[in-house]
């Protein structure tokens, strides 16, 4: 069920230049399926900064009733909302969307989760339930540059993990497609978040391949009832669109034409 | 007594608030989070003959207080309403105002010929306002002589009362509201949302693919108020309020500005919540102002 909630702000700290992990805790964390649901935050009181924030949830913990995202401070909105101090409220909406299945991957099996810049955070909390599950996850992770590489102990402490910056100023010089072209295509399934070339990349590397996808569309509701953040499938020759915030955000691999 | 009930042409309203066609889906989004029996009404998404696939994306902007959109009316179309959206409606007890839209008057007729025979629709919302579609729409509300045939038109096959929604982009609104009164309309509604664009910081494009939004929000406020401020002294229809409407004392003002309801838009996408949460509050708002029904407040920011 979707919820609206006043949720605790437990921590917020800076990770890397600009990007923030926020914790937050509420009842709709018992609310959460699948990891790669994401929530909707107002970022002000006000009515100045109106629309929500699209933010995914990188982390759960349902004991505690706390999750965690990490996001970049870019714009007015994300800046606002890395104000916020322990013990502040925020008003969150969610959780929001479909997220990344976790049951197409059985034990035993290799699965790659390849992330870039800040579509990275969702891949955490799917790489700590498929290694739960007993799935080798093999982590690769692009960013721009080394000042805004983040949770790359996290993720090691998981399993193999490669970064790679566009500037080479940290782990490999490229895109992550640098690192795809030097592995091995023994794996069951890939799971991807970032920016669309960057998934249209992926896709394409492993067309053969049992994949998901998350896609990202600037929203109105976040709920499916303003149609604002559609994406055309590939389904049919006429254009076909379906909405990223409640069909999605997580599609496989082949539906949506990028 | 029910102290927010309203009765207009086609509606027998509990309250006077209803969701704004476009920011509400077909109601089955917010059906799953509250019971939508509390509403006044419903109006829903736009219905056009054919299906429709909308606008490139992006589709929406922030603004200062507001929100530019260029949906392009993406709906199911008229078969896909009546099959699958308006028979799920009917668990709720709670009238529905079918807004229709099209790109030629024969468009409009046969949406409204149809739709209007649903059981759970009371009235119809004629879109000739939209102004997120290329052919046609926009030139509907416009001219008031066409908005004047337009209105005859659907007036002359439609089963329920006709609102017309009025558009804010026009040199006189007055005359267009008018000029749908001498149509036949039952009522009108406004406004729709004011043509605006907003540009990308870094590379000066705009964000909208299709260039231009509508803009709605708290932004557009004074600019609907002032409107029905205007329409509502010459018109002997009543006027369904919109723009802007955030909270209980938006309703007020627009109900003092001449409205006898109102449609809250984009603060659903704020907080899914926002009608039943203003509706609550009413009560106390009519306590602070020491009347006994909401009815009282239609038209006194200019009744002696
Ligand atoms: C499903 C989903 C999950 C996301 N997860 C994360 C995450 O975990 N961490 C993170 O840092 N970012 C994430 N994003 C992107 C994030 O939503 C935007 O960066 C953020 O909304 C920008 O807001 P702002 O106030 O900084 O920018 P502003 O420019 O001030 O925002 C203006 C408007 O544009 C919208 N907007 C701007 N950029 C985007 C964008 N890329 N996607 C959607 N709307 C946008 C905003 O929501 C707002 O309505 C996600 C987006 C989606 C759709
Ligand atoms: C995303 C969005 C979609 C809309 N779609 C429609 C529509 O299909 N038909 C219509 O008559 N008005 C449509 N509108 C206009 C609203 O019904 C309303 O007139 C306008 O938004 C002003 O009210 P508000 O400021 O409360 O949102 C839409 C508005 C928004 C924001
Ligand atoms: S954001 Fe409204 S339909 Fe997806």
């Amino acid at each position: 069920m979707i919820i609206q909630e006043s949720m605790l702000v437990q921590s917020q700290r800076e990770i890397a230049h600009n990007i923030f992990e926020m914790k937050l805790q509420g009842k709709l964390v018992q609310e959460i399926q699948a990891p790669g649901q994401f929530i909707h935050i107002r970022v002000s009181e006000a009515f100045d900064m109106l629309l929500r924030r699209p933010i995914s949830i990188a982390s759960i913990d349902q004991e505690s009733d706390e999750i965690t995202i990490i996001y970049r401070a870019e714009g007015d909105g994300t800046r606002s909302l890395s104000k916020r101090n322990e013990g502040d409220r925020v008003d969150v909406l969610g959780p929001l969307g479909n997220g990344f299945p976790i049951a197409e991957t059985k034990a035993g099996e290799v699965a790659y989760l390849i992330g870039g810049g800040i579509g990275v955070p969702p891949l955490y909390e799917l790489s700590k339930q498929l290694t739960a599950k007993g799935v080798t996850c093999v982590h690769i992770l692009g960013f721009q540059s080394e000042n805004v590489v983040f949770y790359e102990e996290e993720f090691k402490a998981l399993g193999e993990t490669y970064i790679v910056t566009v500037d080479g100023t940290i782990g490999t010089e490229g895109f992550v497609t640098t690192v795809m072209e030097n592995l091995s295509e023994q794996f069951a399934t890939y799971y991807s978040c970032g920016p669309q070339p960057m998934l249209k990349a992926v896709q394409e590397m492993y067309a053969n391949k049992k994949g998901y996808l998350s896609f990202e569309e600037r929203m109105g509701c976040g709920v499916g009832a303003c149609f604002a953040c559609v994406c055309k499938t590939t389904e049919r020759a006429e254009a076909n669109y379906i909405k990223v915030c409640s069909d999605g955000p997580v599609f496989p691999a082949g539906v949506i034409a990028i | 007594m029910n102290r927010l009930s309203v009765e207009l042409p086609g509606l027998q309203l509990k309250n006077p608030i209803m969701p704004a066609s476009g920011c509400f889906g077909f109601g089955q989004e917010y059906g799953k989070m509250y019971d939508l029996s509390l509403l006044g009404a419903i109006m829903i998404k736009a219905t056009t003959l054919e299906p429709r696939l909308g606008n490139p994306t992006p589709r929406v902007a922030e603004t200062p207080s507001g929100m530019l959109n260029a949906i392009g009316l993406q709906n199911p179309g008229l078969t896909g309403v009546m099959e699958n959206e308006l028979p799920w409606l009917e668990q709720f007890d709670v009238p529905i105002i079918a807004n229709v839209a099209g790109t030629e008057t024969a468009d409009y007729v046969e949406v409204a010929k149809v739709i209007s025979t649903a059981p759970n629709v009371h009235a119809l919302e004629l879109n000739i306002s939209c102004p997120n579609v290329k052919e046609g729409g926009i030139t509907f509300g416009t001219d008031p002589l066409i908005a004047e045939e337009l209105t005859a038109a659907v007036k002359a096959v439609s089963k329920v009362p006709v609102y017309v929604k009025l558009s804010p982009n026009v040199t006189d609104v007055k005359e267009i509201a008018l000029a749908v009164e001498r149509g036949g309309a039952d009522g009108i509604t406004m406004i729709n949302t004011l043509l605006g664009m907003r540009l990308d910081e870094k590379t000066g494009k705009p964000i909208i693919a299709n260039v231009t939004g509508g803009l709605s929000g708290p932004a557009v406020k004074p600019v609907a108020l002032k409107m029905i401020y205007e329409v509502s002294q010459i018109v002997n229809v009543p006027i369904i309020g919109m723009g802007g409407i955030m909270n209980a004392q938006d309703v007020i003002d627009f109900l003092s500005a001449g409205a006898s309801a109102v449609a809250v838009g984009t603060a659903n996408f704020v907080n899914p919540f926002v009608c039943p949460t203003i509706i609550e509050e009413l009560p106390a708002k009519l306590d602070e102002l020491g009347v006994e029904h909401i009815s009282e407040l239609v038209g006194r920011s200019y009744r002696s």
